[in-house]
């Protein structure tokens, strides 16, 4: 599905971010590592106050810190010098290293630079216990923050993993989720009694404990001996209905180290999540835990009880696509009638990926559109007459203007508090999304009567 | 202004020696590292000797090193153009540079009426794809530009360049050029790339430049009041500028325009028009002031509305310059008036804050700024430092002459200025000027942030990461101030962290009534408890949980 009829050439209130902050916060998810921009100085700054104004919590990210010189002579130099700061300074267990759209332009070799370094430097690196130095091409010319959040993790898989002894541990990525998420995920496989790599972990690294005393380098995330290991994995799962495998970290150990990948959706609502469910089940070769199968009754009873409040209510749908998937297959089983599914990404699968989980539910698909910004999310959404919309706080101004209940989801979330905290998968996440969204309608209907009546 | 500077021994901090402590700082990083860092941290001295140390600024960072600091097209798009409501600012180049700059700080305006327009809550970008990297992307900036010209039809349209635009050499001006000429609008270009500066001060330059060049001066009309200022360097954050303009309307006195709170098109074009020039923020915008005298024979002068005395301080000086018993009077009044309650509110507050310490790393004039409100609620600043700020901003501006020029200033266009032969009017004479002066008045004036501080403080430029872990870790101070990107690792070191670029969710802090709110927000913020439930009551003895009644 291509943009709108009426198409615009250049991008009103965009509906995507950078690619370079997608490959950071996919290494904010490896213990031990420091993301490390290669390009100007900016970049590391835009994205650090991003990340943490959604997170909360602090978030270092180097660069290389290129001037006009460097933009002309090459980068490799600042890089590296660079790089000789960071494994001083952090004892670091690996490097991230993205590029950025200066870097990209000028054609720096990275991985190249990469190579001297670790020539010219093989001291520095022996005596700080040899960190990674794992690098990831990302310009912001091409694809969104979600191609750079694959792309690095198809790198660290690329340059790190290993192949060995089987072991029984499963890999799972999850894609860009809540560190809420994470640990939810994470509580599943506990149960199942299963080990499960999950990567990246971002649970801790980006929504950590109180301290004292501070933490150079947040705790949590994935261990490098983990991810080394992933190329003897059993078996490795990818949420995501909309990545291909020739892009991504599971595709990737799959060809290369033959290990089954279970591309399942993103488990948003009851059908993925019963997928996922049924996955880990067979994985395990054990039945689904009754505490999750409880969660998932009580999930259907709410269904049923919400249903009155949640029925044929007109939603617009909008953020990361395989989100914007996940979402709309569950608001599809509780009634919702979406109508618009908009993403600022452009893998071309939305449409189809999207139609995939609601043919069974609903009569008429809703409209699907990638690659498009807000203003021309507005221009279609108006002529659909949205009751509800969904995503992240760069919304708000269009729910504002249409006197709309705004539901946030996702990323970012600079104007509510708790974003790192929001639960969006499994039958837990599915609950507490139901909830969120029924309590947003009847506050809007209660809010709109005169009478002020209290029992909904 | 001397509110700040106290009794070396009252530093509370003579236990700490600062040499020892720069010693700390320096360590553990390669030895180039150290010896570039060791020029930007300086132990202050004042006293007897009015000379203040030399700082090392306005220099690179260091790779790989964790700043504070953003980038040319920050300062540029984001920090001037970014509270001006109604010029669309088109962000040529891909999208996450457009993105990042999208209303992230808490300027605030307040459009004329509904059909005022205001931008500020947009983001519009030529969002470059990998085929205008290669082709070019002058036609796509075009086809934006006339876009946006037939979706919004506004006065005026700007262009910011991001790095790949000046590497793939896209003539922005041109094409700026020609849209205009076309469109029958107002339609200009910054070449404002990330990489151009040592800090987002460069992208200032570029963008006040611009401003100058392509609209102050474009409406002559003299529009109604008697005492009328520009407000230079005040961008309105968390409604700054709202009380500023509160109190001088209280006196009786007009702003012309603000750069660039609060800012609309046609004031900067009718800004020439104003009587004096009143700096608040030095670094961003003083060469303005100079221009406009230069070309427009506008006097300026440093003044300061954080702090309730340096804001009774500053008025005095606005109505000593017009020399008007009517004005003098009437600001006497609104002082009178407004002092008292703040007065009262920094009695009750002090009871709780005196004595205790604070450190600024922010901006390149709020570090300095700001000891004024600490100062008037007790607290001492033992460390202090600017983002972005030149050798002036600490030393004053009698080093102007020395200050070195590099590869990375002669990068930043200078304007030549000259006297503009119609519109060039002494706002006073130049007898009047010299009398003024030898009364005491200071045109031009800026001692800087260093003279001002206490002996033996730290002063450290461009701070880092580590090096703020470093100080907490020593001084332990009862409050850090600076941006968002510090925020949440100051505070997991157990210290609050109050953010002085955007406020947190607070403001205002200027004036009168800001200074009663950063009082009270300190105060919360100083005499918070929660650090002391990190550690959890069996914690704190452990052997107590060990001892259950069954046992």
């Amino acid at each position: 599905m291509g943009k709108p009829a009426k198409s615009y050439v250049s991008t009103t209130n965009a509906c995507k971010l950078c690619k370079p902050l997608g490959a950071c916060l996919a290494f904010k998810g490896i213990e031990g590592a420091v993301p490390y921009l290669h390009g100007s100085q900016g970049c590391a700054t835009y994205m650090r106050r991003y990340i943490i104004s959604h997170f909360r919590e602090p978030m270092d990210i180097a660069s290389s810190s290129l001037g006009e010189k460097h933009a002309i002579y090459g980068g490799g130099p600042n890089l590296k010098l660079g790089l000789k700061n960071v494994i001083t300074k952090y004892d670091c267990r690996l490097v991230g290293i993205a590029t950025t759209c200066l870097t990209e332009t000028i054609g720096d070799d990275t991985p190249m630079y990469l190579n001297e370094f670790r020539r010219e430097f093989k001291d520095l690196l022996d005596s700080h216990d040899s960190p990674e130095l794992v690098s990831v091409s990302t310009p912001s010319y091409s694809g969104t923050h979600m191609e750079g959040f694959h792309e690095a993790l198809r790198a660290v898989v690329d340059q790190i993993s290993r192949s060995g002894p089987r072991h029984s541990r499963i890999t799972i990525m999850p894609g860009f989720v809540s560190p809420a998420d994470t640990r939810y995920l994470k509580e599943i496989i506990g149960d199942f009694g299963m080990s499960a790599t999950i990567f990246p972990d971002i649970s801790t690294s980006l929504d950590g404990v109180a301290a004292v005393v501070y933490e150079k380098l947040a705790s949590g995330g994935v261990p490098l001996s983990e991810i080394r290991e992933m190329g003897a994995s059993p078996a490795s799962l990818e949420f995501g209905r909309t990545l291909d495998k020739a892009h991504t970290a599971a595709g990737l150990l799959e060809n290369d180290y033959h290990i089954p990948c279970y591309s399942l959706g993103t488990p948003v609502g009851l059908r993925e999540t019963d997928r996922f469910f049924e996955t880990l089940s067979s994985l395990s070769h054990s039945p689904i835990p009754e505490k999750h199968e409880m969660e998932r009754g009580r999930l259907i009873d709410a269904y049923v009880d919400a249903h009155k409040y949640s029925f044929g209510v007109r939603a617009v749908v909008y953020g990361e696509e395989d989100l914007v998937v996940g979402l709309t297959s569950f608001l599809a089983e509780i009634g919702v009638k979406v109508v618009l599914c908009a993403s600022g990404g452009e893998s071309g699968r939305l449409k189809e990926a999207v139609g995939s989980v609601t043919t069974d539910l609903l009569s008429e698909p809703p409209i699907v559109v990638e690659g498009v910004d807000f203003h021309e999310i507005a221009e279609i959404a108006e002529r659909l007459h949205p009751d509800i919309l969904i995503g992240n706080s760069k919304g708000y101004h269009l729910a504002r203007r249409w006197g709309v209940p705004f539901v946030r989801v996702g990323f970012p979330i600079h104007d509510r508090f708790g974003g790192q905290r929001i639960l969006h998968l499994g039958y837990r996440g599915a609950q507490s999304l139901l909830d969120g969204i029924v309590n947003a309608v009847i506050e809007t209907r209660q809010e709109a009567s005169d009478i002020g009546y209290t029992y909904y | 202004m001397k509110a700040v500077k106290e009794e070396p021994n009252a530093l509370g901090i003579e236990t700490v020696d600062p040499d020892e402590v720069k010693q700390t700082l320096l360590a553990k990083v390669p030895t180039k590292v150290a010896r570039k860092r060791a020029k930007q941290i300086v132990i202050n001295k004042t006293g007897e000797d009015p000379e203040v140390p030399e700082i090392g600024a306005n220099t690179r960072t260091i790779p790989g090193i964790i700043t504070q600091r953003g980038c040319t097209y920050a300062g540029c798009k984001g920090v001037i153009l970014g509270p001006t409501r109604d010029i669309v600012n088109i962000t040529h180049g891909p999208i996450g540079c457009g993105f990042y700059s999208w209303l992230t700080r808490r300027n605030q305006t307040r459009p004329a009426g509904p059909d005022d327009y205001n931008f500020m809550t947009y983001c519009f970008s030529t969002d470059m794809q990998e085929s205008d990297i290669v082709f070019g992307g002058e036609k796509k900036l075009r086809t934006a530009i006339q876009e946006a010209y037939d979706l919004f039809k506004p006065k005026a349209i700007s262009i910011f360049s991001t790095c790949p635009v000046g590497l793939i050499g896209d003539d922005v001006h041109s094409v700026a050029r020609e849209m205009k000429e076309k469109l029958g609008i107002n339609v200009f270009a910054f070449s404002c790339e990330g990489y151009k500066g040592v800090s987002q001060s460069a992208g200032h330059h570029i963008a006040n430049n611009g401003i100058f060049t392509h609209v102050v001066g474009l409406d002559d009309a003299v529009k109604g009041g008697k005492y009328r200022i520009n407000l230079l360097g005040e961008y309105n954050i968390g409604g700054d500028a709202f009380e500023i303009d509160r109190i001088l309307e209280d006196c009786g006195i007009t702003v012309v325009s603000t750069f660039s709170g609060n800012s609309s098109y046609d004031e900067f074009a009718n800004a020439h028009t104003a009587d004096l020039n009143t700096i608040m923020c030095h670094r961003s915008i003083n060469y303005v002031a100079e221009m406009m005298e230069t070309k427009f024979g506008i006097p300026w002068i440093k003044i300061n509305f954080l702090g309730a005395k340096a804001c009774a301080k500053s008025l005095r000086k606005i109505a000593r310059y017009f020399e008007d018993a009517e004005l003098i009077e009437r600001v006497e009044e609104v002082i009178a008036r407004e002092l008292p309650e703040v007065e009262k509110v920094a009695e009750e507050v002090s009871r709780r804050c005196e004595g205790k310490r604070a450190m600024l790393f922010v901006g390149g004039s709020r570090a300095h700024h700001y000891q004024e409100l600490f100062a008037e609620i007790g607290m001492k600043t033992i460390c202090a430092g600017y983002e972005f700020a030149h050798r002036d901003d600490y030393e004053g501006r009698k080093v102007l002459p020395f200050l070195k020029v590099d590869a990375d200033s002669r990068n930043i266009e200078e304007l030549e200025v000259h006297a503009d032969p119609e519109r060039y009017r002494p706002r006073k004479t130049a007898e009047d000027m010299e009398r003024l002066q030898s009364e005491g008045f200071r045109f031009k004036d800026y001692d800087g942030m260093m003279p001002e501080m206490m002996k033996n403080t730290l002063v450290i430029d461009d701070i880092s990461q580590h090096e703020t872990e470093k100080l907490l870790e020593i001084y332990k101070p009862d409050v850090f101030c600076a941006g968002i990107k510090e925020k949440f690792a100051v505070q997991k070191s157990g210290i609050p962290m109050k953010q002085l670029h955007s406020y947190d969710s607070g403001g205002p802090y200027a004036g009168f009534r800001g200074a009663v709110n950063f009082y009270r927000e300190i105060d919360r913020m100083v005499n918070s408890k929660v650090w002391k439930y990190i550690k959890a009551p069996w914690q704190e003895s452990p052997e107590l949980t060990a001892r259950y009644a069954c046992d």
